[in-house]
């Protein structure tokens, strides 16, 4: 039987975490609840942070989101941050069905660090900074250095992940997953672009086709050459099909049960191809 | 958790019925009866015919419905299964000590326990109850486990040591035949030749093609559950969520080594069955772990476990060749078709008479060279699912259909027209069909329904895809695919699947007693409504569902139970009507022809005489009880011929989907059928059925299969088994119920549950082949053989 601390602020968690550093966090439970259920894990310690306030916070400001780890997926999808991180939201909605977007939190997204995970990618393409706390402080890391490989991230002993800090650029944002069905799938291959007319880049990140979330920047800093940034000309077909090759050439797809490396190559080059026309379509982007 | 007594299923008199009316072969006599089938009696406002909702629908929409899973008892135990990691092993030995020694544990079972016959199966006993020196598939249970709570009898199931030494899995089906036997029966379950008509014939136009059909789970949502306990006199009573609880507990009897009167089954709330729940899975497991404790004891699979828990649809692979004349007329069909049953016989016998049976398609066929075979392997055990054989060949013949049509430049609905069966033509198996087969009209129906007006929509969920935001309209193309199948009703080859039922009137309310599992199909909706028409009452009760209190009902299964229980519960009404009437008859000193039951009255047809019903039948009452038998069958000879088949039914699909190529992406936008059912006798339900069916066929076409990997299964779960969702089915329209009552069938009604998953996956098929122009000669089509095809 394990024992289980249900923290109510975050001082009673970062507490719990101190006297049991080795404990599992259980947030909304979407992930850990089923490896429990199927017997792959029986955690000694849990500390529950559903009910820490201070996680469930988040803030839009004009060039950085704020997104606590606690927020839900239905949170990132209906309130102002849906806004504010477009792609987000976008991600957001192909999670599960409605309950599992009502429990599943982003915290818990990257603390189970599945190159599946579908906020991965846009909060790649975002630079987001994860911010967690512990024993020795507050510590940020970009996701690079957070997600270390398949399931494992770089969190120390008695560590919680806080919050997601996230740029919020002047352009368009793209989310696109492919699924075995059309809704409530585990990605087979995703992808989250972003536009920064400001910054006058193209950020893109892949999901599902690597043991991390990579970032496509060959791609972006070619396909960056090759934008009306000026005029807002649509991207033309072969400069986005080129893209697509080249985010293509990112992604590092394996054979499972879930698809081929073949198609997961492909696929990725396809989203990145349309992702990149519906951000940079005529005249369109920067106002978006 | 409270414990919670279990439910105790009220008491049903039976003692001596007043009548038995029954035996062999009276289907004609009882079920179509005075009135023929033409004609239905009274349908009232809650009689047959007529929309009546479920009884236990309300119930189970909102979570109060009683489950097998939500069964308790005082002082319970919990069961857990050990099952083996591996396709193929010797067991060399087995330490139980550590998991004995666990505090909590009651019992840990192995082969030796097993009292009396060591294998079970419904056809041939030639699986272990538990595995004896040998593991043939992964999951094969080991041993089981009775402990005071179900994580210390998981724990302690992982604590048994079994001394395994693996040998090479023996998975492809077609290898089986010649390969070292993995089993004292040897590797072929059976094999089938139909030789029919002129086999040298051959036609103008030639096709051919060779097919594939994945493993397709039941997937139903409540996972195998039930609770045993010891009685005081050596026997056991078992809730439990079976198909068909007498073949239950014959084999479980048999296991345990006691008569059969001392296994007592009820039937439990039962969470979908779709053919995975006609083998046994944990009825005995359960039974021994009680009787060895004495104590209750229950068992509930998880999600996971399941998959491993049951049988699974046969895979397939088919090689077919057909000939036509000039004019697109079928003149011969040549088939090979290979099933890999899996480890263990279950139904493969049966499933690949079917599949051989309905090779062709419902087209007249005049000569045809079939050969079945369904092998041994190990892989998982395949049996039993809706569908049942012909799901997996009217794949491969609607997909020749489609071939052969293009190679005559022929339009494909006008090619199934010409070669539709009808009632009075002759199947490959040379049994000339003598009941009612509208397959031209049921083609016509769908076909000649309007085409469906698909409003354009920016809404990236109507698009392939779905919330995934793949794809926008311009990355699409649309496709129309059309097919048609069939099978047969009740079973088949000479077996006398009858049912029982009893009714009894006292006090003006009808009980009713059958031991029909309702699974979901709704047949305890219908006994009310034949009971209503029947008897001319309005209150009627459904006795549970047991052992104990009434003959077999014999298996939900084979769109059968809406015929043969049906049947049954009519013929038995219609026993105890005829006490009534007659007694008043003699009483008034009239003629019985001149009384009818009517709105709980006994009415003289002049109108010069009424009584009421609860005063007739005040205290005793009129009971009956009888058996009911369907025309018998025959086997099928050495060249496959033979009237092997009581009936028949067929639908059509017609599916219009949109594809994005580049990611191999479906969206279906429209699904038409039409049905041959014979007669409704409940719309909603029948709604029901022909709209859960064809999502069954969608999943298979589109993305349902059990994924093997040297015999290990690698997908699960409902994680990575996905089904259908909103996004993936739309809403399906019923182009027309083709109704042409049945001669022989109870109120004329076909059976309706199998007929629409077997047309609607070769109809997504045809869609998707339609706007991509790929071959694609698999299914379920993963998106990679569309985007890589």
């Amino acid at each position: 039987m394990s024992d289980v601390v249900v923290a109510r602020s975050l001082d009673e968690a970062q507490e719990a975490l101190a006297h049991q550093p080795d404990a599992t966090v259980l947030a909304g439970g979407t992930d850990l609840m089923v490896e429990i259920n199927r017997g792959l894990r029986r955690p000694r310690h849990v500390v529950g942070v559903a009910q820490v306030p201070e996680l469930h916070r988040w803030s839009v400001a004009d060039n950085r989101v704020v997104v606590g780890a606690g927020v839900t997926y239905t949170e990132m999808m209906t309130t102002a941050l849906a806004d504010a991180a477009p792609a987000l939201a976008q991600a957001a909605r192909t999670v599960g069905s409605p309950p599992i977007r009502n429990a599943g939190t982003l915290g818990g997204n990257l603390g189970t660090a599945s190159p599946a995970g579908d906020t991965l990618p846009v909060l790649a393409a975002l630079n987001a900074e994860i911010v967690v706390t512990g024993p020795d402080g507050e510590r940020r890391m970009g996701l690079d250095d957070f997600v270390v490989g398949v399931k494992q991230t770089s969190l120390r002993p008695g560590e919680l992940i806080v919050a997601a800090e996230l740029d919020r650029p002047r352009g368009r944002q793209e989310f696109l997953k492919i699924g075995p069905r059309n809704a409530m799938v585990i990605s087979m291959a995703g992808l989250a672009l972003v536009a920064d007319h400001d910054a006058r880049t193209v950020r893109c990140a892949l999901g599902a086709v690597a043991a991390g979330i990579p970032r496509a920047r060959d791609a972006e800093v070619w396909v960056a050459e090759r934008i009306d940034w000026d005029d807002g000309a649509a991207v033309s077909d072969a400069v986005a099909d080129e893209f697509g090759q080249r985010v293509a050439a990112a992604a590092s797809p394996i054979d499972d049960h879930r698809s081929t490396a073949a198609y997961r190559r492909h696929a990725v080059a396809v989203l990145a191809t349309r992702a990149l026309k519906r951000a940079f379509a005529q005249g369109g982007g920067d106002d978006a | 958790m409270t414990a919670e007594p279990v439910v105790t299923p009220e008491p049903v008199v039976t003692t001596a019925p007043a009548v038995t009316t029954g035996a062999a072969n009276t289907a004609a006599g009882i079920s179509a009866g005075a009135a023929g089938a033409d004609t239905i009696v009274d349908a009232g406002t809650r009689g047959v015919g007529a929309d009546v909702g479920r009884p236990d629908g309300v119930p189970k929409v909102q979570g109060r419905f009683a489950f097998s899973s939500d069964l308790w008892a005082d002082d319970f135990l919990w069961g857990h299964t050990l099952r083996s990691p591996h396709a193929s092993a010797r067991i060399l030995g087995i330490d139980i000590g550590p998991a004995l020694a666990t505090a909590g544990v009651h019992a840990v079972l192995l082969a030796d326990d097993v009292p009396g016959r060591l294998n079970y199966g419904l056809e041939h006993p030639d699986q272990p109850v538990l595995a004896d020196g040998q593991v043939r598939y992964v999951g094969e249970p080991v041993a089981v486990v009775a402990a005071d709570h179900p994580d210390v009898a998981r724990r302690a199931a992982e604590a048994i040591v079994v001394d395994y030494e693996p040998t090479d899995p023996l998975t492809d089906p077609e290898a089986a035949p010649t390969a070292e036997p993995i089993h004292p029966n040897g590797n072929v379950f059976r094999e089938i030749n139909i030789r029919h008509g002129d086999l040298d014939a051959t036609g103008e136009v030639v096709v051919e093609g060779t097919y594939e059909v994945g493993m397709q789970d039941q997937a139903f949502m409540g996972p195998e559950s039930g609770l045993a306990l010891p009685d005081d006199d050596g026997g056991v009573e078992l809730f439990i969520s079976t198909q068909w609880l007498h073949v239950d507990r014959e084999q479980i009897a048999a296991c345990l080594g006691i008569d059969e009167e001392q296994v007592r089954l009820t039937l439990a709330g039962v969470g979908g069955a779709f053919g995975a729940r006609e083998d046994l899975s944990l009825q005995i497991h359960l039974c021994l772990l009680a009787l060895h404790t004495g104590k209750p004891v229950k068992m509930v699979y998880s999600r996971d476990e399941s998959f491993f828990g049951h049988v699974h649809r046969h895979p397939a692979k088919m090689w077919y060749r057909h000939h036509a004349d000039g004019d697109g007329r079928l003149v011969k069909v040549e088939a090979r078709i290979v099933l890999d049953g899996g480890a263990y016989a279950s139904t493969s016998s049966a499933v690949i008479a079917n599949a051989s049976c309905f090779a062709a398609g419902p087209y007249k066929v005049p000569a045809a060279h079939i050969v079945g075979l369904a092998a041994r392997t190990n892989n998982p055990p395949c049996g039993a699912m809706r569908g049942f054989g012909a799901v997996q060949t009217c794949f491969g013949h609607e997909s020749q259909m489609d071939k052969l049509a293009a190679a005559l430049n022929m339009d494909p609905v006008e090619l199934r027209l010409i070669n539709a069966l009808d009632s009075g033509d002759r199947l490959v198996t040379g049994q000339v069909i003598t009941g009612t087969f509208p397959v031209a009209e049921v083609i016509l129906q769908c076909a000649g329904a309007p085409a469906p007006d698909i409003p354009p929509s920016d809404d990236r969920r109507d698009l392939p895809g779905g919330s995934g935001r793949t794809t926008d309209a311009a990355d699409t193309v649309r496709g129309t695919g059309f097919a048609v199948g069939f099978k047969n009703l009740m079973f088949s080859e000479g077996y006398d699947d009858y049912s029982s039922a009893a009714c009894r009137v006292a006090d003006g309310v009808a009980t009713v007693t059958c031991a029909c599992a309702e699974v979901g199909q709704g047949f305890v909706t219908l006994a009310q409504q034949i009971a209503r028409t029947e008897l001319g009452v309005d209150e009627v009760i459904l006795a549970p569902a047991q052992t104990a209190t009434i003959g077999s009902a014999g298996s939900s299964s084979a769109s059968r139970q809406t015929w043969m229980s049906g049947g049954a519960v009519q013929a038995a009404c219609r026993a105890v009507r005829d006490q009534i009437l007659a007694d008043v008859a003699a009483d008034w000193g009239v003629s019985p022809d001149g009384l009818v039951l009517r709105d709980g009255l006994v009415v003289s047809l002049d109108g010069q005489q009424e009584a009421l019903l609860a005063q007739i039948t005040a205290g005793a009452g009129y009971e009956a009880d009888v058996e009911y038998h369907h025309a018998p069958t025959e086997a099928l000879d050495e060249n496959g011929q033979g009237n092997a088949h009581v009936s028949f039914a067929c639908a059509a699909h017609r599916v219009v989907a949109d594809v994005d190529p580049d990611l191999g992406l479906v969206r279906i936008r429209d699904i038409t059928t039409a049905q041959d059912v014979g007669r409704i006798l409940n719309p909603t339900q029948a709604v029901g059925q022909i709209e859960g069916g064809t999502a069954q066929g969608v999943g298979l076409a589109l993305m349902e299969e059990i994924i093997l990997d040297n015999g290990q299964v690698r997908n699960a779960s409902f994680t990575d088994y996905v089904i259908p969702t909103t996004l993936d089915m739309p809403d399906v329209t019923i182009a027309a119920w083709v109704e042409h009552p049945e001669p022989n069938a109870p109120y004329g009604a076909k059976g309706i549950g199998e007929p629409p998953t077997i047309s609607s996956s070769a109809a997504v098929a045809a869609a998707v082949r339609d706007a991509t122009n790929l071959p694609l000669p698999k299914i379920p089509i993963h998106p990679a053989d569309i985007a890589l095809g």
